[in-house]
């Protein structure tokens, strides 16, 4: 494994024209890392807020908007109930304190193939593209994300960023760096493989609904 | 996959009359490059995105070599681990290696061009392993039995019809053509398959140096399901693939999604990092990374080190008129169009894919469109040029272009030739206006007519008009 590694380093510098880096060109890559050269992007007049909300919507997201966080239950409730949906529900811990409604079936556990709903706290929020950043955490297990037929996601309107770049702090969120997975989703999941046709649903969730807090 | 290059030119024959192709290949074209229009003509900055991304392209390929080790570090530090394949062979021994230690009976795959590349599926399941493919379009072709068409939509050459078809044989009937029925069954069929993997094994579009992490962009969630569900997770990915820091793969997915389908953003994009953690309640157990040369190394010494700024992103094919005319399976490898042409001969062989860089008009199409602004004719043409250099071009063509050549650099002799030619053919078509064979061009003529020319050339109505004033 070792000789497969440095044969692939040393055909990489011959073809380069030269050997290992001296430790000055190095430390520039080190630097460069540290403080990454600012790349092109897109400016918007936009307010966050509302170019979310659209961008969302322009890929069939739904968005409801409460004013407090005591409203988010009863947000979920109506729209679990106008579409119909059974409440076989995964929420994760970070929102179990909520007053969720007695007759839902929930639990904080990872997403077995029989839960149906789940309802993810937000990390933050792209207005850029109307993009959600999900981040794994006991709070936020990942399949959350995925296996649930829908999915609610609540976000508070002061999570939202302006670009991907001012998102990207989560990796100093914690001392082991980045999260075990970021998921940046913008909307529900789709699908155009046969005959280019949009699809939604195609393994992830069918509907994605935003209850947004603000 | 073997490599069926050789191919070329019967395979594109029977291409352009298969009719469920041909209807599927209209349908695709048009798609792609108004979408992708659409979104470039709202961006402003698009095109100072493009030189952004291949200039940074262009720095990580210079420093290679120290970006792949600072990313094996922090893949270690963050309690993955990277393995390092030389070629095809290596890196399929590496994968059954740890297949066979976690004693692996069902691998879920994401959709990987690399795992294409080096054959991975064969090799799993000649090892006796279920593959079962989750990207709808990979588990489309993989009920067909064939390989994709297209780097980014690998099923874009089958028609609805024929998807049916393929369903009612794999789940049973009753037989259902809408698109929804079919998304739906395709969901149900893989649902369970995705909870029963013992390795999931997905591509990385990109690797993050500074984090240690995987970057995977999928519309469907398929990837995300295969890599978080499975108890091993498997990245299987080019060493071109590294980029610096998250910020700079930031610049790369700005243009991938607008190239690629004409989206501004793709559903999913997740950043992974190393296996499951102390406090996690789900994700896999391990986390591999399989780093694979295969020829790339040694592509960054010459001419064609640009072609590895390839983002893989298809748009070069979606705007190339051969592509569009003849499909993704002609070409008889993984990489279709433009850039499958530059990369077949460089990864197997300049002999064995000759046909691929002559299948080229040189409209340029592709390389205006190419996020990373990959020159790709110039790439074709260097190619045509190293086949000559290594007497691969076959003797008759060789003839013709050393004829050629005397020709074209002796004006007075060129001018001389055409008059005469374009004598003899006015006078052969003068009747009907079109000429249906010419000697010397009977390939073109196949399948259409040339135009009568006019009896005199341009330039000698030039001299004359001058002469009259
Ligand atoms: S060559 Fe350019 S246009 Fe073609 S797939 Fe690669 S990045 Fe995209």
């Amino acid at each position: 494994m070792r000789a497969a590694r440095d044969e692939i380093l040393a055909t990489i510098r011959q073809s380069l024209g030269r050997g290992p880096l001296e430790p000055d060109a190095t430390a520039v890559l080190a630097a460069r890392m540290a403080a990454p050269p600012q790349h092109p992007r897109p400016a918007f007049e936009e307010d966050l807020t509302t170019r979310t909300i659209r961008k969302l919507e322009s890929r069939s997201a739904t968005v409801a908007r409460v004013a407090d966080w005591t409203d988010v239950p009863r947000a979920a409730e109506q729209f679990r109930t106008e579409n119909g949906i059974e409440p076989r529900v995964v929420i994760g811990a970070g929102l179990a304190a909520l007053a969720w409604p007695s007759h839902w079936s929930w639990h904080s556990g990872p997403a077995a193939p029989d839960a149906v709903l789940s309802v993810t706290p937000a990390f933050a929020a792209i207005a850029e593209t109307g993009t959600l950043m999900l981040v794994a955490s006991p709070d936020s297990p990942t399949t959350h994300n995925f296996v649930p037929e829908h999915q609610i996601v609540v976000l508070k309107v002061e999570q939202i960023v302006r670009h991907f770049e001012d998102a990207w702090w989560c990796r100093q969120q914690t001392g082991a760096g980045l999260p075990r997975v970021v998921n940046l989703v913008s909307g529900p999941s789709r699908t155009a493989d046969i005959e280019q046709t949009i699809q939604l649903g195609a393994h992830g969730p069918r509907r994605l609904h935003v209850i947004l807090v603000g | 996959m073997d490599l069926h290059s050789h191919e070329f030119q019967s395979r594109a024959r029977t291409a352009l009359h298969d009719t469920s192709l041909q209807q599927a290949l209209d349908q695709a074209r048009d798609g792609f490059v108004a979408k992708r229009a659409a979104q470039v003509a709202e961006l402003s900055e698009f095109e100072a995105l493009r030189e952004a991304a291949a200039q940074l392209k262009d720095h990580i390929l210079e420093h290679l070599d120290d970006y792949l080790e600072r990313y094996e570090t922090a893949v270690n530090a963050a309690g993955g681990h990277v393995h390092w394949a030389r070629d095809d062979a290596e890196a399929r021994r590496i994968i059954l290696d740890i297949c066979a230690r976690v004693d692996a009976r069902t691998v879920t795959k994401g959709k990987s061009m690399v795992s294409e590349e080096i054959g991975l599926n064969e090799a799993l399941i000649e090892a006796g392993l279920k593959v079962v493919e989750t990207d709808l379009g990979e588990y489309i072709i993989q009920l067909a039995g064939e390989a994709p068409s297209h780097i980014i939509a690998p099923a874009v050459h089958k028609t609805r019809e024929q998807v049916a078809d393929l369903f009612e044989a794999a789940h049973g009937g009753p037989r259902r053509t809408e698109i929804s029925d079919l998304v739906d069954a395709a969901r149900q069929a893989l649902r369970g398959r995705y909870f029963e993997a013992d390795v999931g094994i997905t591509g990385g579009n990109f690797l993050i140096a500074e984090t240690g992490s995987s970057l995977i962009v999928t519309n469907e969630g398929n990837g995300d399901l295969t890599q978080t569900l499975a108890r091993v997770h498997i990245v299987t990915a080019g060493i071109e693939r590294v980029v610096p820091t998250l910020h700079d793969a930031t610049l790369f997915l700005r243009l991938l999604a607008r190239s690629a389908t004409g989206q501004e953003t793709e559903t999913y994009t997740t950043v992974s990092t190393g296996p499951r953690r102390l406090d996690d309640l789900d994700g896999p157990e391990e986390y591999h990374v399989v780093l694979v040369d295969n020829g790339r190394s040694r592509m960054l010494a010459g001419p064609f080190r640009a072609m590895l700024r390839c983002i893989r992103c298809g748009a070069c094919m979606n705007h190339c008129p051969v592509y569009g005319a003849i499909g993704g399976h002609a070409y008889g490898w993984v990489y279709p169009g433009p850039m499958g042409s530059v990369l077949t001969p460089l990864i197997k062989g300049l002999d064995l894919a000759y046909d691929l860089p002559n299948a080229c008009t040189l409209n340029g199409r592709c390389a205006s469109v190419c996020p990373v602004k990959i020159p790709l004719p110039d790439l074709l043409r260097q190619l045509r040029h190293a086949q000559f250099t290594q007497a691969i071009t076959p003797r008759r063509q060789r003839g013709a272009l050393a004829a050629w050549r005397v020709v074209a650099t002796r004006p007075w002799l060129y001018h001389a030739l055409e008059r005469v030619v374009a004598r003899i053919l006015a006078r052969l078509g003068a009747r009907t206006g079109r000429l249906r064979r010419v000697p010397g061009a009977h390939g073109w003529t196949l399948g259409r007519d040339l135009p009568t020319p006019a009896a005199r050339t341009f330039l000698e109505c030039w001299h004359h008009e001058r002469e009259k004033s």
